[in-house]
């Protein structure tokens, strides 16, 4: 069983979770995600590696609560156990040689952006974090990127912490005042990524994104996660989670994320509805 | 005195108009008075030629006649010897070009319903007997099995029967591959393929789920850990695109992603945690029993008008002939020579339409069938809300890459000597879709057998515990 070791809750809507699965944490890398079950009757949900401990035997998930099973899987406490594990999935994020990088995290997307800060930044290249959120109380990691990486710009779109604005205008700020990156990784909201390739694209710089479609096994089957990448189908659970960011066909990656829009706002609303019943006696 | 009756008992079936609002099964099975009535058609030939039909070479005569005397849990003992999963046997394989085929009543009339009869004895069996079969001593030597599908299961049963600790990897977290996750519920009912599950654990075959081999361990790994020969039976299960505009369209399904949702993971239940859309009008491109399977589950899951797309004409689908007609009693309509140019979307994004064009039969191509050409000026679209790609599927890169000394085609299956199932590795064996590409649940299972006695065989010679990494 994977039962859970520890349980964080990060903001009000985020939460960490580190599970106990050895197999899982011996060969996870930055980028790779797994899949879960929550229980018997669960579906299937991807999540990217927030962190791994190879000798504990343990791989730390973080994850917002959006839909019906990020509910029920945020009602777990510590010492219960997830019904599946399965990983690592996809292709490892590519750190080797890098000397000088922008690490950009959007949200929860800086749950996926950290594990790479980290690696970065002990293989000694210089790291520049930008990490964006919609106000101070969702704020998650500060103190972990902070000591990921030489420079760190925090942004909120309200300014109740950090600087007021988007984490593109902090980008931009940082590559005008003469920084040059050998690459730019982006990990966040699909619109996030968006905006910062379309900003690096004008300079020229190299940008990785961190796809995170809708999928079902994980392993190439299902075919749910493609996406358009250069002109080409491609499989975000086997040719990625990373992709170019400058080839990325976002606009219909935006779009195939609302398939089962309505499906899941009814789903969430049942999840809350039954949790308010089971709640009642005790409130 | 045989029955000379030159057709064979009718199987009892779920109307169509009833079976095509519910997953539950549409055939019934014969009675038992049907099924011996049925026996008494064999004539007992001196030839036997429907053995030699049979990809797994069961004793069909034999078990007939046994059904014959009424003899039932006998029969199951005979089936057993060479099948491990009789139940999904009856149900699924393509009897009429195998067993069926070369029947000699056939010559003059209907053959006899040997897949009918194979069904209803492991039925019979399931219904009849608590015991579960009994462990065989070990023989402390381990063979790791990749794929809990038809060829896996398979192999899986008969090292375990010969005393091999057989452990089974599965990337999914329910085994049964294709079984469980492809056929839907209303042709093979789950309950059946956990059964057949059970009795291979019952035989002390381990079930290992959420394990990507390739991922999670590589093949390497699994030598490493002390297992002395490896089956990799992982199938051909990334779904092929026709590359048409509009196939990224919200509501473009591929077969794999549709019928998994629906049957691994239950989306026809009221109340699933899975999502499907809820389309009304469906396509679904393709023509082989994947496509009709998903037609079908498209219309249980209550689209209005549901249409199998095929290129060429009916003569050339490669279908079963019993589904093609179980999909037209359900009211499934066929628009064959009919091929899509693109995929039409609405302002959200979802699919609104299918552009087609009309086709016609030319000269024959390299397969052997006509080939499909284009009607000049014949261009019309579709109405449909949602399109199921079902234009086959490839095998899976993943142990492939990540295993040295491997050798594939350029298909990407693995190569391997025939008769054996052995692989360019030593101590390495597949077999079924991962071989082959996309083929039947038998012929996989046919490999899985083959690959089982190649394997002890191997073993045999080998000193025990020896590495092979």
């Amino acid at each position: 069983m994977f039962t859970i070791l520890k349980k964080r809750r990060l903001n009000p809507t985020v939460t960490l979770m580190e599970i106990d699965a050895p197999l899982v944490a011996k060969k996870a890398e930055p980028g790779q995600f797994i899949i879960l079950r929550v229980n018997e009757e669960g579906e299937r949900i991807p999540l990217t590696v927030a962190d791994f401990d190879r000798e504990k035997g343990s791989v730390t998930v973080i994850f917002q609560i959006v839909g019906a099973t990020t509910k029920q899987l945020d009602q777990l406490e510590e010492g219960d156990a997830l019904q599946d594990f399965v990983g690592p999935l996809g292709v490892a994020s590519h750190t080797e040689g890098l000397k000088k990088v922008a690490v950009i995290g959007g949200g929860v997307g800086c749950a996926i952006a950290y594990p790479i800060a980290k690696k970065l930044h002990q293989q000694g290249a210089e790291v520049h974090a930008v990490v964006g959120f919609r106000n101070q109380d969702l704020v998650i990691l500060e103190k972990e990127f902070r000591e990921a990486s030489g420079k760190l710009v925090l942004m909120t779109d309200d300014g109740s912490a950090g600087q007021k604005g988007l984490v593109t205008q902090a980008l931009k700020e940082l590559i005008e005042a003469g920084n040059q990156y050998d690459e730019v990784i982006a990990i966040g909201p699909l619109i996030m990524m968006k905006f910062v390739s379309q900003l690096t694209r004008e300079y020229g710089i190299k940008t990785v994104v961190s796809m995170n479609p809708i999928m079902i096994d994980g392993t190439g089957m299902c075919g749910g996660c493609r996406l358009t990448v250069g002109g080409e189908t491609k499989f975000a659970c086997v040719d990625g989670p990373d992709f170019d960011g400058h080839l990325v066909d976002f606009d219909e990656a935006i779009e195939r994320s609302g398939m089962y829009r309505g499906f899941e706002r009814h789903a969430y609303e049942s999840a809350c509805h039954l949790l308010n019943k089971e709640e009642a006696p005790h409130a | 005195m045989p029955n000379m009756s030159l057709k064979k008992n009718e199987m009892p079936v779920q109307a169509p108009e009833v079976r095509c609002h519910n997953f539950e099964e549409v055939a019934l099975g014969y009675t038992k008075e049907q099924a011996m009535d049925e026996a008494a058609r064999c004539l007992n030939c001196k030839n036997k030629p429907c053995i030699s039909g049979c990809p797994v070479a069961i004793d069909i005569p034999a078990f007939i006649e046994k059904v014959k005397e009424g003899q039932f849990e006998e029969a199951y003992g005979i089936l057993n010897r060479s099948s491990s999963l009789p139940a999904v046997c009856g149900r699924v394989c393509p009897q009429e070009t195998q067993c069926e085929s070369r029947c000699v009543r056939g010559i003059k009339g209907e053959p006899v319903a040997i897949g009918r009869l194979e069904r209803f004895v492991a039925d019979w069996h399931n219904a009849h007997t608590e015991n579960a079969p009994e462990k065989p001593a070990s023989n402390g030597r381990r063979v790791a099995v990749i794929g809990a599908g038809p060829s896996g299961l398979t192999c899986a049963g008969d090292l375990a029967k010969l005393g091999y600790e057989v452990t089974v990897f599965e990337a999914l977290h329910l085994a049964g591959g294709v079984l469980v996750y492809g056929i839907p519920e209303f042709r093979l009912p789950k309950a059946i393929v956990q059964k057949e599950i059970d009795n291979l654990t019952a035989l002390g075959v381990t079930m290992n789920t959420n394990m990507v081999i390739g991922r999670t361990l590589s093949v390497d790994e699994l030598f490493e850990d002390g297992f002395e020969a490896v089956f990799i039976g992982s199938g051909a299960g990334l779904p092929r695109f026709m590359g048409i505009p509009g196939e990224n369209l919200k509501g473009v399904y591929s077969a794999n992603e549709f019928l998994t949702r629906v049957n691994l993971m239950k989306a026809y239940r009221e109340g699933s945690a899975t999502p499907i859309q809820e389309a009304k009008r469906v396509a679904v491109v393709g023509g082989g029993n994947v496509a009709m399977d998903a037609a079908r589950c498209a219309k249980r899951l209550g689209a209005d008008e549901v249409s199998i797309v095929y290129r060429r004409s009916e003569e050339e689908m490669p279908a079963r002939l019993e589904e093609v007609e179980h999909a037209k009693e359900e009211g499934i309509l066929f628009r064959v020579l009919t091929n899509p140019v693109e995929i039409l979307g609405n302002e959200e994004k979802f699919v609104a339409g299918m552009r087609c064009v009309e086709m016609e039969l030319g000269e024959p191509d390299t397969s052997g069938r006509r080939s499909p050409i284009v009607k000049e000026g014949s261009e019309f679209v579709l109405d449909v809300d949602c399109v199921v790609m079902s234009i086959g599927t490839s095998p899976n890169p993943l142990i492939r890459n990540t295993t040295q000394g491997l050798e594939v085609n350029r298909r990407g299956c693995f190569i391997v000597e025939e008769e054996t199932g052995r692989t360019s590795r030593e101590g390495v064996y597949a077999g079924g879709d991962a071989v082959t590409g996309a083929a039947t649940v038998i012929l996989a299972m046919g490999a899985g057998k083959t690959a089982a006695k190649s394997i002890h065989e191997y073993l045999q010679n080998q000193p025990e515990h020896s590495s092979r990494v």
